[in-house]
């Protein structure tokens, strides 16, 4: 009874230390919201409004149907029309389009005669996905204009035909994907600073030695310490999880209740390796940097951008022991594919290993260091 | 006389700025070890190609037509195929994460193929990751193309189609995401860096109360951020030449450009996250408030709004005006050009240009607020 007194006394504290001070204060609530924002329409892979010129030395009427086409498409802006091959290089150098389409002379009368007429595209292959995919919207299109070239002309059409269907995000908005991503993201920043700071300050001040000299004992340290760390958590988690079902209108499909549980153990587990990270730094700059080292590659290696399929085998291993990645796919997988508890199942239990583990090993650190 | 107490006051400063790094050893840590580990990390673990896509394939009715289309994605190094003769069993391994997506041959599909010429293939991708979505679905385009005109050579004919396309991928031919997202990252690492190394500095003295000890003596302001930025450039700048060296060597990325242009860009984006971090510390004044600070401003944003892996173009217009004001785009622009183009003198200079007044601003802001008093 006393000691969960003690318990939540330190947790009072602690939590008044962190939000006592103005600028400490503005810190936790102003940016993480500001970068929700900005990266919630920011980080899109999908492309709009993309630079193209288009050098038609055919002018006929399909030709110019077919370009019609290209500039018709929201994906594509038509800045330029050219007239000679020389314009096509410092187009794409300059970054002034990101593709050219080139008409040949000889198009409309290869096209009537029955023969294939070929186009080419110059692509600027600077970032190769981008290229990728303006080279797969640009296939689209020529495969409608086939199709319906075939159909006027009473020409056989290929003998099958691709019926592509995207499940779960039907228009393939990639915000759907991102935008939960940055919950995660954000609250992974969030908790890790505020635990992993938390003894250093102390050591810095001095009055880390006062509160050994109180009758708390090291566990009871430890846990007044990771309270804070997952309320603050568990506070800017839900403000971010409601902007990104009533602001970004991502549709929530599956279970509340699931999604909680995915946060309350990835709350967990980041409150354990901030506080490995806080027991471990003498000053507040090594907790900083120890903080800054975890997050980094846990965000690069979460899936949050790029998928962990396309990693290497042993990059693949690394990434098991990620808290991230196992709250990304819950994320994800409650929000767009409306999975529930079983599911997840293989999600929730990896998780709660590593916050036993770390937890364990942040008090074992903390005793190891006190003596 | 003056000057040779300008430069006395100058190596002290930096004198004890080095002793101090030599001292902490946590500085060097993140100027070098920070950079390989980071630039393997991310090296190794960004990469938007993907190989050996699961896939689930439908054939519900087992003949020629339908193996010479399976074969096809066995054949594939992008697909890892597994066939499945109903749907219901596929689709039970799609919702469990097993496969990425069905392909759905039905059990008409010879017949419809050899006499109508019309066969649907029915595709079903996960759409979650909409960019892995998009790209394998051009992969299986891309495959179901190849097919048509196989199938047409065995039928002994031509696939006669109207029109086709000949890409070129200019600068990057083989399309490998690594060749652009490495040079991209060394400005990601990079801003982590400058912004990390300085951004403590000054919190920390007026923290530990040495500010005040700094501010007795004859040093002016400008000696005082000379005095601390001077070894941090050039540790910085030897964390850049390792980046460059493990792009070069470990990544296999073509440097087409010149090494000379590339080292003066990076000494002025040093420069420029330099005094961000410099200009974090001179305004929070508390470690905690600097150091949560430059990580918000610094690693996200350049991962995010730099352009280094989301295409800027694309983003809604008062998004664009905010990267104007990230450092890392105008680098992440020098460093692909760089790396990938060759020397392309309006882009490089442009952006160097921009980094430029960046780094007056920065440098700037930070002198005029770092008062030589303790009220302020």
């Amino acid at each position: 009874m006393n000691s969960l007194r003690r318990i939540v006394a330190l947790a009072i504290k602690e939590l008044l230390a962190i939000l006592r001070d103005r600028k400490s204060r503005i810190v936790l609530i102003g940016p993480p919201l500001a970068q929700l924002i900005v990266f919630g329409y920011a980080a899109s892979f999908d492309l709009n409004h993309i630079p193209v010129a288009v050098y038609n030395e055919d002018r006929s009427v399909p030709s110019r149907e077919l370009v019609a086409r290209l500039t018709g498409s929201p994906h594509f802006d038509l800045v330029a029309q050219l007239d000679h091959d020389a314009q096509i290089a410092p187009l794409i150098d300059n970054k002034d389009v990101l593709m050219v389409l080139h008409v040949g002379p000889r198009f409309s009368a290869d096209l009537k005669r029955g023969k294939t007429a070929r186009v080419q595209l110059i692509i600027d292959g600077r970032n190769s996905n981008t290229a990728l995919l303006a080279l797969g919207y640009l296939r689209t299109i020529l495969t409608d204009f086939n199709i319906d070239w075939s159909r006027e002309h009473g020409r056989r059409g290929p003998p099958a035909t691709l019926q592509i269907r995207p499940w779960y995000n039907e228009n393939l908005l990639s915000r759907w994907f991102i935008v939960p991503g940055i919950v995660g993201l954000l609250m992974l920043v969030v908790t890790t600073i505020v635990t992993g700071l938390s003894v250093a300050r102390e050591r810095e001040a001095g009055t880390f030695d006062q509160l050994l000299v109180t009758p708390l004992r090291p566990v009871e340290i430890l846990l007044g310490k990771s309270i804070p760390g997952i309320l603050i958590g568990l506070f800017e988690g839900s403000f971010i999880l409601l902007m990104v079902i009533y602001w970004f209108e991502v549709p929530l499909r599956g279970n509340l209740g699931a999604l909680y549980l995915g946060v309350f153990l990835f709350l967990l587990s980041a409150v354990g390796i901030g506080l490995m990270i806080s027991s471990l730094a003498v000053t507040q700059q090594q907790g900083i940097l120890g903080a800054f080292l975890f997050l980094v590659p846990a965000v690069i290696l979460s899936g949050f951008a790029t998928p962990i399929a396309n990693m290497p085998e042993t990059v693949q291993y690394l990434t098991l022991i990620n808290p991230m990645r196992y709250f990304m796919v819950i994320l994800r997988g409650v929000f767009l594919e409306g999975d529930s508890y079983a599911l997840l199942f293989d999600q929730y239990w990896p998780m709660a290993i590593i916050a036993v583990v770390t937890l364990s090993l942040a008090g074992w650190l903390f005793r190891h260091r006190m003596n | 006389m003056r000057d040779a107490a300008v430069r006395m006051r100058l190596a002290g400063m930096i004198r004890k700025e080095t002793l101090q790094i030599l001292r902490d050893p946590s500085s060097i840590a993140i100027a070098f070890v920070m950079p390989l580990v980071l630039l393997l990390l991310f090296g190794y673990g960004v990469s938007l190609d993907a190989r050996h896509i699961p896939l689930a394939i439908v054939v519900e009715q087992p003949d020629a037509s339908s193996a010479g289309l399976v074969g096809a994605f066995q054949r594939s190094n992008y697909f890892a195929p597994q066939t499945f003769s109903n749907i219901q069993t596929a689709q039970q391994a799609f919702d469990q994460r097993e496969v990425f997506g069905i392909v759905w041959l039905r059990n008409d599909f010879s017949e419809r193929l050899l006499s109508t010429g019309e066969a649907p293939i029915g595709v079903i991708v996960n759409g979650v990751d909409a960019n892995r979505a998009r790209i394998t679905a051009g992969y299986i385009q891309g495959l179901w193309q190849v097919w048509l005109e196989s199938y047409a050579h065995s039928q002994g004919g031509e696939l006669a189609q109207p029109v086709t396309l000949e890409p070129r991928i200019w600068f990057n031919a083989a399309v490998r995401s690594r060749d652009f997202l490495v040079p991209g990252l060394i400005a990601v690492i990079m801003t982590l860096i400058g912004a990390m190394l300085t951004s403590m500095v000054v919190a920390r003295e007026w923290e530990r109360g040495t500010m005040e000890a700094l501010m007795v003596t004859p040093i002016r302001i400008g000696e005082l951020m000379i005095g601390k930025l001077a070894p941090y450039f050039i540790l910085g700048m030897g964390g850049m030449l390792l980046s460059v060296a493990m792009a070069l060597w470990l990544f296999d990325v073509p440097l087409r450009g010149s090494f000379w242009a590339l080292t003066a860009a990076s000494a002025l984006f040093m420069m420029v996250a330099l005094g961000m971090g410099l200009l974090i510390s001179v305004v929070a004044r508390n470690q905690f408030v600097a150091g949560q600070v430059s990580i918000l401003v610094t690693f996200l944003p350049a991962f995010i709004l730099s352009g280094f892996i989301f295409q800027i173009s694309s983003m809604p217009e008062p998004i664009q005006m905010v990267t104007h004001i990230i450092p890392a785009r105008y680098f992440v622009a020098i460093l692909q050009t760089l790396f990938l183009a060759g020397n392309i003198w309006p882009i490089v200079l442009g952006n160097s240009a921009a980094l430029a007044v960046m780094m007056v601003i920065f440098l700037g802001v930070a002198w005029r607020k770092t008062h030589k008093r303790l009220d302020a």
